[in-house]
């Protein structure tokens, strides 16, 4: 028998891991999966605290503890969700799990299934993925006619188009069929999740490296990455570096030794001027911020979020009202529209980003700016408002004079040359022409 | 029972009894069948559904991927979000407009193409990411779009 697979993408590089055979022979649906099955609920759900696997989706919380929370006590099934609804902007690391290793996935799913007594599994795939969707409800076939599914019961459900959905009480309410906007907590899904019963949410790559806890055994998987935040994950770099994809690497790796050794440094020989770290929610980072090490407390510490571990590299061509108005565009797009703060605040926030962007904002708007900030954190529903927010203030903290160089010289010190000038959101797209019906016919 | 009735059924049949879950794919479907959900579609969901039209056209309006209004045969989708933004998104989004003589949001007078900006499609590495008929191409630039349009004929 080789060595346990030890990363998430672990195998990929010379096996075609759609395939069930190859899976297996890497020893996938193995030793892992029979120990966890020989294992009690109470004993696996141990096993995974001990692993202290933080969740990868964006709010960190440990997968382990996060299972004994569900009430196993309930008389009602008990629901295993994976998050793989992926939307956040700089995110694209589920999707390559989902291509390359779905029965990784899968496997996980019947882990963490046993762990918290469930039969019913649900995926739920943002709609835009066809292309995964279709490897993965294949892999999940090539499963069950395996016979590896041991009564539980997979099925992947595609969503449909709202970044909302990624958000975990939106998204139980899309697999409802309903439109995805967020619950009130309490009571938390572990209580009353889907159908109003007890309920695990986790997120892709959170789900898809159980398997690999119980090769190794949880010992061993916590020696890689820190001590708080232990394992590898995979990050994922885009914007302006030379070689932008997706790396695994320990916890802990210094973001510096991932954009210039790992993404080759920023392109065209620009200078870096921000990293925006864990998808386009968070606060970003200055240059001389990138020796933190990427891990969720680290990162934490100097005012940011590990999130959705997405880095995107902006470099010296992108004036910082023309990244905060294009943000902010998205997250009033997205927003559900069920908290006043959020869908009147982003809208707000984006008519006075216009106006400073146009250079007919006073010193006063960027005041209200953060006004109008301040009066959506904390006052809604769920993160999407705050996601607006913190990234939008820590460009206007710490680029504050580019945002007042807009005002006081009456317009875009970038003359027209930003990497983001005219950037089109699909909120501008006002004009809609339906095709005349004889045309279709 | 037309076939369109016994597939939303059997899509019914694995989610627990009385929930809405199957919305989304039924709404699919009915599009896939209809080319955009028409009024009718929005009945004949609703029938097989055995909800209201209206649950079913609050439900369609949330989601971006339901188009409730008729589109081209073809659709490309090109994401202008920050990381293909960054990297030139905005010089494919006008490579485009000037092939198919349309703005973003359009379709073609014949009928064979709508073209859209679109939120980040999950393929921020390979910027810019354009969904054609929803398959994703990778690193598309606008000297590649004269390709991409002519394959859709029209």
């Amino acid at each position: 028998m080789a060595e346990p697979i030890t990363t998430l993408l672990g195998g990929t590089e010379d096996h075609d891991l759609t395939k069930i055979a190859e899976y297996r022979a890497v020893g996938g649906y193995g030793a892992g999966l029979e120990r966890a099955r020989a294992m009690s609920s109470d004993e696996l759900i141990d096993e995974l605290q001990k692993a202290t696997l933080r969740g990868r989706g964006g709010a960190g919380f440990p997968m382990g503890r996060k299972a004994s929370l569900i009430d196993r006590k309930s008389a009602k099934p008990k629901y295993l969700v994976v998050n793989a609804d992926e939307s956040e902007p700089g995110a694209f690391k589920d999707r390559q799990v989902m291509a390359t290793v779905p029965h990784r996935l899968i496997e996980g799913c019947l882990i963490a299934a046993h762990a918290i007594e469930s039969s019913d599994v649900f995926i739920y795939i943002r709609g835009e993925y066809l292309t995964e969707y279709e490897i993965l409800a294949a892999a999940v076939e090539e499963a069950r006619k395996a016979k590896l599914l041991g009564g539980v019961e997979i099925t992947v459900h595609r969503g449909a188009g709202a970044y909302i959905c990624g958000e975990e009480t939106a998204l139980l309410e899309s697999l409802e069929g309903k439109r995805g906007q967020p619950r009130p907590r309490p009571p938390f899904p572990p209580i009353q999740g889907l159908y109003m019963a007890p309920t695990q949410i986790n997120n892709v790559c959170t789900i898809a490296t159980v398997p690999l806890i119980l090769d190794m055994g949880a010992e061993e998987f916590a020696k890689t990455g820190v001590p708080s935040s232990p394992g590898t994950a995979i990050f994922s770099v885009s914007g302006n570096v030379v070689r932008p994809g997706n790396y695994e690497l320990p916890l802990g790796t210094p973001m510096r030794t991932l954009i210039y050794d790992y993404a080759g440094g920023i392109a065209d020989g620009r200078e870096l001027k921000c990293v925006i770290p864990g998808g386009s929610s968070v606060p970003a980072l200055t240059p001389d911020q990138i020796d933190v090490p990427l891990d969720y407390d680290s990162l934490g510490a100097i005012g940011t979020f590990f999130g959705a571990a997405s880095l995107i590299v902006v470099d010296d061509r992108c004036c910082m009202v023309q990244l905060a108005l294009r943000s902010t565009k998205f997250y009033m797009h997205e927003s559900c529209g069920k908290c006043t703060p959020c869908r009147v605040g982003t809208r707000w926030m984006v008519q006075i980003l216009e106006s400073v962007e146009a250079g007919t904002a006073t010193r006063a708007d960027l005041d209200l700016l953060e006004n109008v900030g301040d009066n959506i954190l904390g006052k809604v529903l769920c993160a999407l408002g705050e996601f607006a927010v913190y990234p939008v203030d820590s460009y206007l903290r710490k680029w504050r004079a580019e945002f007042e160089a807009h005002v006081d010289g009456g317009g875009c010190p970038f003359h027209g040359e930003s990497s983001l000038e005219g950037i089109l959101a699909p909120s501008d797209m006002h004009a809609h022409t339906p095709v005349a019906q004889e045309a279709l016919v | 029972m037309s076939a369109f009735h016994e597939e939303v059924q059997k899509i019914r049949e694995r989610y627990p009894e009385g929930s809405r879950s199957a919305s989304l794919q039924a709404l699919r479907l009915a599009q896939e069948k209809h080319g955009y959900l028409s009024r009718e579609a929005f009945e004949e969901t609703a029938d097989a559904l055995e909800v209201t039209p209206a649950f079913c056209y609050s439900v369609a309006t949330f989601y971006d991927m339901f188009n409730l209004d008729p589109i081209g045969t073809h659709t490309i989708e090109i994401c202008t979000n920050l990381p293909c933004g960054l990297c030139g998104a905005q010089k494919v989004v006008e490579a485009f407009e000037e092939a198919l003589g349309v703005k973003a949001g359009e379709t073609t007078e014949d009928g064979n193409v709508t073209l859209r900006a679109v939120e980040c499609l999950g393929g921020c590495g390979y910027a810019t990411v354009v969904a054609v008929d929803h398959r994703y191409r990778h690193n598309v630039k606008p000297e590649d779009v004269a390709e991409i349009v002519e394959a859709l004929g029209g």
